[in-house]
Formats: C-alpha cells, structure tokens, sequence
C-alpha cells in the first residue's frame, strides 16, 4: 500500500504507450502526415510557429502532430526544440513596406493607395458547417484579377504627411535590442523588450486583453490603420562581408493600429499607435497585441494607470503559456510533503480552538 | 549507460552553461540574494523542476553521482523522470543513497541523513521571492531587499500570533540570511528549515519560471524569523514511522481505508530503508521472517 502513493520507472513507461496509441487514433484510417498538416492546417502552424517563437513550418507541423493538435504543448515542444539551437546572428529589420502582400486592409480609409485586398481571408464568410468538406474535392480557383504593386505605403505614413500622427524612428543603432530569451523580464520593460513578450505571449490572453480596453478598462479609441499579410525578405548583416545578405523569405501578418491621444502640456492632440507582428496569417493575434502595445505605453504617454492591460508587470509576467501552463499543471505533483505541513498545523488549529485556549494567547501577543 | 550523443553533455550548450555558472557564482558570493538569469526552455514544464534541472546541467560532471528525490522520495513520477533525463544527457552515476551522492536535485525536501562538505543540494523553487504573498510587485520587492525592508515579513509573523496563538506557516518558513537578505526555502517544511543552517554542503536553489537563482554557500548561517516569546518550532507527529520506527524524520500520512485508519511513514525513503537494513522496525513491518522470504 505504501508503494502505491509513489509512481515508478514502468508506470511512466506505460504512460507514454499508451500516449503514442492515443495519439494515432483508429489504426483502421491513414495516419495524417506532417506534410498534410503544414498544408491543410496551415493557421495552427502560424500560431505555432509565433508563440513558439521559430519560423519553421514542418517543424511546428511535427510539433502540433505529437501534441495531438493541443497548440500549447506543440508551442511548448518548439520552445524546448529552440533552446539547443545555436545563435548564429541579427537580422535587420524587417521591411514590411516591401511585403509581397496577400492581404492588405484598413479601415480607416474608404479606398487609399494600393486599394483594399481582402485575401484568403474568414472575414464575411457565413459561418454555416460547410457539409462538403466531408467529402474530398477540389476547391474552386480564385478568379485572378489586375497585378500588385511592387511596394505599397503603409496607411499610417499617409497620415504622416500632415504630423496626424506620432513618429516611430528606429532606435539608433548603439542602442542594444534586449533579448527576452537570453536575458530575464526587468522592469521597466522598454518597448522593444514588451513586443517580444508580446509576440510570444499567449493569443487567447491577449485577446481578453485587447478586448479589455475595448470595453473601458483603459479605453484607447482604436481603430485598424492597417492590416496586411504577405511574404517578407530577411536581412542578415554578416560581419566578414561588411554587408546585410537575403538569407530568405518569412509570411507575417502585421497590425498598425491607430489611437486617439488627447494631447499633453507639451504635445498637441494626435493619434498613437500600437503594433502587433505575428507569422503567417496570425491576424487574431497580431490585432490583439497592437491594442495591449498600445495600452502599455500609458505611463510614457501620461496616461493614468487604472487597467490591468496597462500593467506592466501584470501583462507580461503573466501572457506566456510555455510558463503559465506549466505552473499551472505542476499542481499535479505530488504536494504531500506541503500538505502533511499544513495538514498538522489546521489539526493543531482545530485542537486549540476545542480545548478553548486560543483566547490567552490572542490577549498575549495583543498586548 | 552512455551519454545521447544528440545532445550536448547535460543539454544545454557551454555558452548557456556558462551564463549560469557566472550566475551561480555571483549567487555563493551573495547568500541569499536572488540574481536574475537568462533562463532557458527545458524539455520538462515549468514548475516541474526547470531551476534546479538548469542549475544541475550547470555544475555537473562526468564523475558526478546523481541523487534525485520529489517529496524526499527517489520513486516518485517526476524523481524519475528528472533522473532519467540527466542519465540520457550525461551519462552518468545515479544513486538512491544520500551518502553515496556528490550532487542531489530535490523538490520539497531535504534528506534526513546529514549532508557532507563536498555534496551539493539543489532545489527546484517555483516561487524564489519571500514577500512575493506580502507584495506582488517584482519592481517593489527588489527595494524592499535592496533596503532590508523585511518589516512587513514581521508584522505578518505577529499577525498570524494575535490571531491564532501562533504563527500558521507550515511550509516555505521565511529565514534570514547571514544576517542580511530574506530566503525562501523552496518549498520545504518548516521541520527541514533548520538543516539550512550552517550546513557543509553547498545548496544552490534555481526558479526557472521566475528567473532567479541563489545559493548558500557551506556554514552559512540561517536564522528563521521568530519572536523571543514565540521562537521558531518545528512540527511533531503523534507516532514514529509505521515502517522503520523513526522519531526523527518528517512522516508522510498515508490514508489506509475510508474509516479514517492511516499509518505515518518516512518521506524520506533512502533514510526508511536505510534504518530498515539496520534493523529498525516499525509497527506495520511485516513479519521478520516473511522479510526474508523476500
């Protein structure tokens, strides 16, 4: 009876068999192939691949196949995936303004330069069960219509022209990017520090975040300037060459979301922005995270702090589910070293209050 | 068993590995205090043992003997599964003796056999800050160490006296560190707090989550916070261990049926076998020539 409390070496062992047979499902029907989910399943891979925080397909593809489809543990798997690899460089910044786009909307503009772009998008789909996708077919092609520009103005640069809105310079070039997964969380987190955080951070908690602010817990007008989806060069300066080398090309979704800002003593009335960046077609995510940016830049805007989307502590000691669902299920290990401990002290609580003697002693340490 | 050639020697690569031994260091020269670290995802969750696992991967080597023990068992699930991992990654030694360990990795608990100059105690902590109940605030807590502003760990002490004749932490006791910065023990139970004190081994204690590693080194004094009229104490149980007859180790509770029979019997399972070995008996042995059979 006593073994029975302690697990072993063959109970672990089973788990896991059983675990792989669970995982494969009916033996009856073919085995879904990592190929077919990089393809098929291709947001859960987006979402993957961003809160797992590395761009690589097949890899979040292998990671959702063995987490069963559960996103956190194939988010966690990648994670654990990326510690052992290797540091190689910095890319530069992303040109988004050169994104091959394949979606690009705002909805602050009725029409603006390089047009409205819906996409591959869910946006006015009627979401009825669509019975025929039971059935294998092909779907229909898209009808193809006109050419794209080559590069299209960012919708926030328009308002630029007339100083409706704040300025966003690159940080010189001595000041150093921190690095959230080599270095711990400080506070105060600069800005670069919090997007990093934001863009590893959980899409469901920043969702109820943003969606927060939204509903009057730190109000902030948003509206979408832009949202766009395409295909990004990446830039990697090689020192030996002296000269940024195109190692490849990435998809991300970006979210330039535009606020109203009152004005301070010093600056007149304007609007802000918040941003969100997430890989693929991650646009829930990216949306999301531009309103939590934007709602963590109260105290350099001098805004009151009254919501929990404005904390900072709060919002980023607590948005990423690799750490909160670990912790959370840690609750399953055995606790019954802590629980003996409290176990005999509310049994010696008990016995105090039935003998009737807690009331000296509160007198004494009263006095 | 052979090392997983697939991997560096303990996981991690030496530049990570290094990061962590220049934390560590900085944490020995500065008992007690908390120092921030780049923490990396392991292969394990978060809150199952990442600190005390990255912190093992820091200061293990090839002639290590590995001891790891959850709720002071070496057979428990995540026990097992943290010792399998090192095998795999390094390769080496594993032991379920305290004595024959030159590095322990612990959850919950320290081993009742006295740790030996040269041993090294790692704990797994998922919370490292003391006043974190007391403050939320990281940005806040850091001050309060800064400033030895523990005031507020004291009038919680007295708090828990007024309102029940004594002070109602079982577990994670605060303590003071050679005079100067407030500790969390992990999670241990107030009855293992005093083995901190002054001991010959070296214990290092790693969050992974939160980020923070600190250590003490050998003889450190450890003080836990009382009160003169109230001094620190640990708890009793109303019996000795059910299977070696111990007096002197912490017991777990051990529910036999659903008519509220239950037997107590050493956490601490390397020291319950051991006494058995040497003889010791408690009133649920089994029957000595049974014993034999076996």
């Amino acid at each position: 009876m006593y073994v029975a409390v302690k697990g072993g070496e063959a109970a672990i062992e089973n788990a896991h068999k059983l675990l792989a047979e669970d995982r494969r499902g009916d033996m009856a029907l073919p085995e879904i192939d990592v190929a077919q989910i990089r393809e098929q399943m291709s947001l859960a891979v987006d979402r993957v691949m961003t809160e797992g925080s590395i761009y690589d397909r097949d890899l979040a593809a292998l990671a959702l196949k063995q987490a069963r489809g559960d996103q956190v543990e194939a988010i966690f798997l990648l994670r654990a995936y990326r510690t052992t690899l290797p540091r190689l460089g910095m890319a530069e910044p992303l040109d988004t303004q050169g994104m091959q786009v394949s979606r690009r909307i705002s909805a602050t503009f009725k029409d603006l330069p390089g047009g409205q772009l819906l996409g591959p998008t869910f946006d006015y789909t009627h979401r009825l069960l669509d019975f025929a996708l039971q059935a294998e077919r092909q779907p229909s092609e898209a009808k193809q219509g006109g050419t794209l520009p080559q590069a299209m103005p960012q919708v926030v640069d328009l308002l630029n022209a007339e100083g409706l809105i704040e300025q966003e310079c690159p940080d010189d070039d001595d000041e150093v990017v921190g690095d959230l997964t080599r270095e711990p969380l400080m506070f105060p987190a600069s800005r670069a520090v919090r997007l990093q955080s934001l863009a590893r951070a959980d899409e469901g908690y920043l969702l109820a975040l943003g969606y927060s602010t939204q509903r009057g817990y730190a109000k902030s007008h948003p509206f979408v300037g832009e949202i766009r989806s395409g295909m990004v060069r990446v830039e990697l300066d090689i020192p030996e060459l002296g000269f940024a080398v195109d190692i490849g090309e990435i998809g991300v979704t970006e979210c330039q979301m535009i606020n109203q800002f009152r004005g301070s003593k010093s600056e007149p009335p304007k609007f802000t922005r918040g941003y969100g960046l997430s890989f693929g077609y991650a646009e829930r995510k990216a949306m999301a995270m531009a309103l939590v940016d934007r709602a963590l830049r109260a105290e350099e805007l001098g805004e009151d702090i009254t919501a929990p989307a404005q904390d900072q502590e709060f919002v980023l000691y607590h948005g990423d589910n690799v750490e909160a669902s670990g912790f959370v299920q840690h609750l399953k290990l055995p606790h019954h070293v802590d629980f003996q401990a409290e176990l005999a002290l509310v049994r010696k609580m008990r016995a105090e209050i039935a003998a009737g003697d807690t009331a000296p002693a509160f007198e004494e340490a009263a006095q | 068993m052979t090392a997983d050639d697939n991997y560096n020697f303990g996981f991690l690569d030496e530049q990570t590995k290094r990061m962590l031994r220049r934390a560590i260091l900085k944490a020995v020269a500065i008992p007690g205090y908390q120092v921030p670290f780049g923490s990396r995802e392991m292969p394990l969750p978060y809150g199952w043992g990442t600190g005390g696992m990255q912190v093992t991967a820091a200061v293990i080597g090839a002639d290590d003997v590995l001891k790891v023990i959850d709720q002071g068992a070496d057979d428990t699930t995540n026990a097992v599964s943290i010792r399998r991992f090192f095998t795999r990654m390094t390769g080496v030694a594993t032991t379920e003796k305290t004595r024959q360990a030159t590095l322990i990795q612990t959850r919950h608990r320290v081993p009742e056999t006295p740790l030996q100059a040269g041993q090294i105690l790692v704990y797994q902590v998922p919370i490292p800050e003391p006043l974190r109940w007391l403050e939320p605030r990281e940005t806040e807590t850091r001050i309060m160490h800064a400033l030895s502003e523990y005031g507020v760990m004291h009038v919680k002490l007295y708090e828990d006296i007024a309102r029940h004749g004594h002070i109602s932490t079982a577990y994670d006791y605060p303590v003071l560190v050679n005079g100067r910065y407030l500790m969390r023990c992990s999670p241990i139970p107030k009855f293992d707090t005093p083995k901190l004190h002054m001991n010959p081994a070296l214990q290092l204690f790693g969050a992974g989550r939160e980020k923070r590693i600190y250590a003490l080194p050998p003889h450190t004094d450890v003080k836990p916070l009382d009160f003169a009229d109230h001094p620190f104490e640990i708890e009793h149980w109303p019996e000795p261990c059910a299977l070696c007859g111990a007096t002197d180790s912490f017991l777990d509770e051990v529910i036999l049926d659903d008519k509220g029979d239950r037997m107590f019997v050493c956490s601490d399972t390397d020291y319950c076998g051991e006494r058995r070995e040497a003889g010791h008996r408690g009133r649920m042995s089994p029957p000595e020539n049974l014993e034999a059979a076996e």
